[in-house]
């Protein structure tokens, strides 16, 4: 469980370039929720979920997950770090090692783990990835193809066993196939367990199909923050903040406005069409 | 006309293991086609198909190891005319960040003319019409980290229509952009094409490569299909074989189909979708 309160960020504070990042933030994410954040490039985004595990310290406000103050100067990182893990964009430029097991071994090592604890959450998050552990283990990760070495840096993230998983656009720049894959990846880790998701995406398809809650960010204020269709009702709103719809739920609503007797929000092609031929036969 | 033409064209990579061995692995196996002058062409294919590294035989970034790849004519394994090709076939990459090299908007801007020597009078009638062609005129003395990454991958776009090109290759331009900024890139594509440029879009999105006039479909270093969007996406099971997809209103078009809906077969856009339901 992770509770944000009252998060305030200021950027270059009291030069003249200052720029307020966060502005009163606050939420809540449940023990196995699965929340997804949105919002349009510079709306905050970033600077929350730098926030959310303790690489910015914000000017006031706190985040306690489990009841660990994580914005208290006094608390460790590495309380912090076995608490919320997160996956970057792009986190495969971050491999680093000679061998894929030594890659994802970097982070519980520096949890000062017994070597048998290491080896073993080691071989469970690679296999989790769907990765083969044995044929993978000594390869090098710069011999890998994209795909493959983007689930070794999440199985990194993993092996830190978080309570907290957040991921930065994880689907970036892959194929329709390899994007799906990742998605299915993710919700398999969420159901595994009772962890909180975390995922920032610019995909509203993704976004509405798979999450419990959405948070919308805007200007740095959480702009909203409900079930997709609660969000994804308000499209005025949504596109005056640069963001889009789903697929779906932008058919169905233009359908809407030419005069279909469409009520229902479709967050899906297959709600839409299932709403569409009702209206049409 | 076509303005690239490619023949048989094999491309190689070459690297030596710990033995000391030449591994080669063939990213580009025998491909043949030829794009049209002032066309608009988008390449789709999941990773590691060799859509990048056939990008990068389109300028002489990379040479043929068999095969030829002819720009406007030239031959680009003639590494006489090197400097022709690449003035006549740019590229934008990804990654904005990546591609910007100044502190300020317009001295990134006037970076290539810079170096090919261009005149400075020319150089500032370039910068200012590409600034203007991509809207972003009214940014030209501001910091490029400051901007978001649509306007950093405009700066990037203006950049490579600075030197005149007569053809633009874009790698997945809008790979990190928010919904509005794959949108004004998009938009800034589709202009340049109408000026008559020669487009070339490598995407992973469909609905992008629906707006192309022709569309080729990679996979393992082989072009699998060719045609116009409306032949292609019409093929959805083979798209499916190579990790591909269909556009949201191809699909529910197809969904609708499927419920006994009648609706013409060649629809791609949303706009057209709505048009024939509410018909």
């Amino acid at each position: 469980m992770i509770e944000v309160k009252n998060l305030t960020h200021i950027y270059s504070e009291d030069l003249p370039h200052q720029q307020k990042a966060l502005e009163d933030v606050s939420f809540t994410a449940g023990d196995g929720e699965f929340v997804g954040i949105i919002g349009h490039t510079g709306s905050g985004k970033s600077t929350l979920l730098q926030h959310l595990n303790g690489l910015l310290k914000p000017k006031t406000g706190t985040i306690i997950v489990d009841g660990l103050d994580i914005t208290d100067k006094k608390t460790s990182m590495i309380e912090v770090r076995k608490k919320v893990g997160l996956v970057f964009q792009y986190p495969e430029y971050q491999l680093f090692e000679e061998t894929v097991a030594k890659d994802v071994a970097f982070g519980p090592k520096n949890l000062g783990l017994s070597q048998e604890e290491i080896d073993e959450r080691v071989r469970q998050s690679i296999t989790a990835v769907g990765l083969d552990y044995d044929a993978i283990k000594n390869m090098s990760p710069f011999e890998l193809s994209g795909g493959q070495k983007r689930r070794v840096a999440i199985a990194g993230v993993i092996a830190m066993n978080p309570d907290v998983l957040i991921l930065d656009e994880p689907t970036a720049g892959l194929n329709p196939k390899a994007h799906q894959d990742i998605l299915n990846l993710v919700t398999g880790i969420h159901g595994q367990g009772n962890r909180t998701v975390i995922l920032v995406s610019h995909n509203m398809n993704d976004i509405a199909r798979i999450c419990d809650r959405v948070l919308v960010m805007d200007k740095g204020r959480l702009a909203m923050n409900g079930t997709p269709k609660e969000v994804f009702a308000r499209e005025e709103e949504l596109k005056s903040m640069g963001l889009a719809l789903p697929d779906a739920a932008e058919i169905t609503s233009r359908l809407r406005k030419a005069g279909m007797n469409i009520n229902e929000i479709c967050l899906t092609i297959e709600e839409a069409a299932e709403e569409i031929a009702k209206v049409r036969k | 006309m076509e303005f690239i033409k490619a023949d048989k064209l094999t491309f190689e990579y070459k690297k030596t293991n710990d033995a000391g061995q030449e591994i080669s692995t063939e990213a580009i196996k025998g491909v043949s086609f030829s794009i049209e002058k002032g066309s608009f062409v988008a390449i789709i294919g999941q990773n590691g198909s060799g859509k990048s590294t056939l990008a990068k035989n389109m300028n002489a970034l990379l040479i043929p190891t068999t095969g030829k790849m002819y720009v406007d004519g030239i031959d680009t394994s003639d590494l006489t005319r090197l400097w022709d090709v690449r003035q006549r076939v740019a590229m934008v990459f990804q990654n904005p960040d990546n591609q910007i090299v100044s502190a300020i908007v317009e001295d990134d801007v006037a970076f290539g003319p810079e170096n090919i020597g261009v005149d400075p009078a020319e150089i500032r009638q370039r910068v200012d019409a590409a600034l203007s062609g991509v809207e972003m005129s009214d940014y030209r003395k501001k910091a490029p980290h400051l901007l978001s990454g649509g306007q950093k991958q405009k700066i990037a776009i203006a950049g490579a229509v600075a030197m005149e090109p007569e053809c633009i290759v874009f790698d997945e331009p809008t790979a990190m952009l928010d919904p509005a900024g794959r949108q004004e890139v998009l938009n800034v594509i589709r202009k340049l094409n109408a000026r008559g440029i020669t487009a070339i879009l490598i995407t992973h999105f469909m609905e992008e490569a629906a707006q192309a006039d022709q569309i080729l479909v990679m996979d393992n270093g082989e072009i699998k299909m060719e045609g116009s969007p409306k032949e292609i996406f019409r093929r959805a099971d083979e798209l499916k074989a190579f990790c591909l997809d269909v556009p949201a209103p191809v699909a529910l078009a197809s969904a609708l189909r499927e419920k006994g809906i009648e609706l013409p077969e060649d629809i791609l856009t949303t706009e057209v979708l709505v048009e024939e339901l509410i018909k």
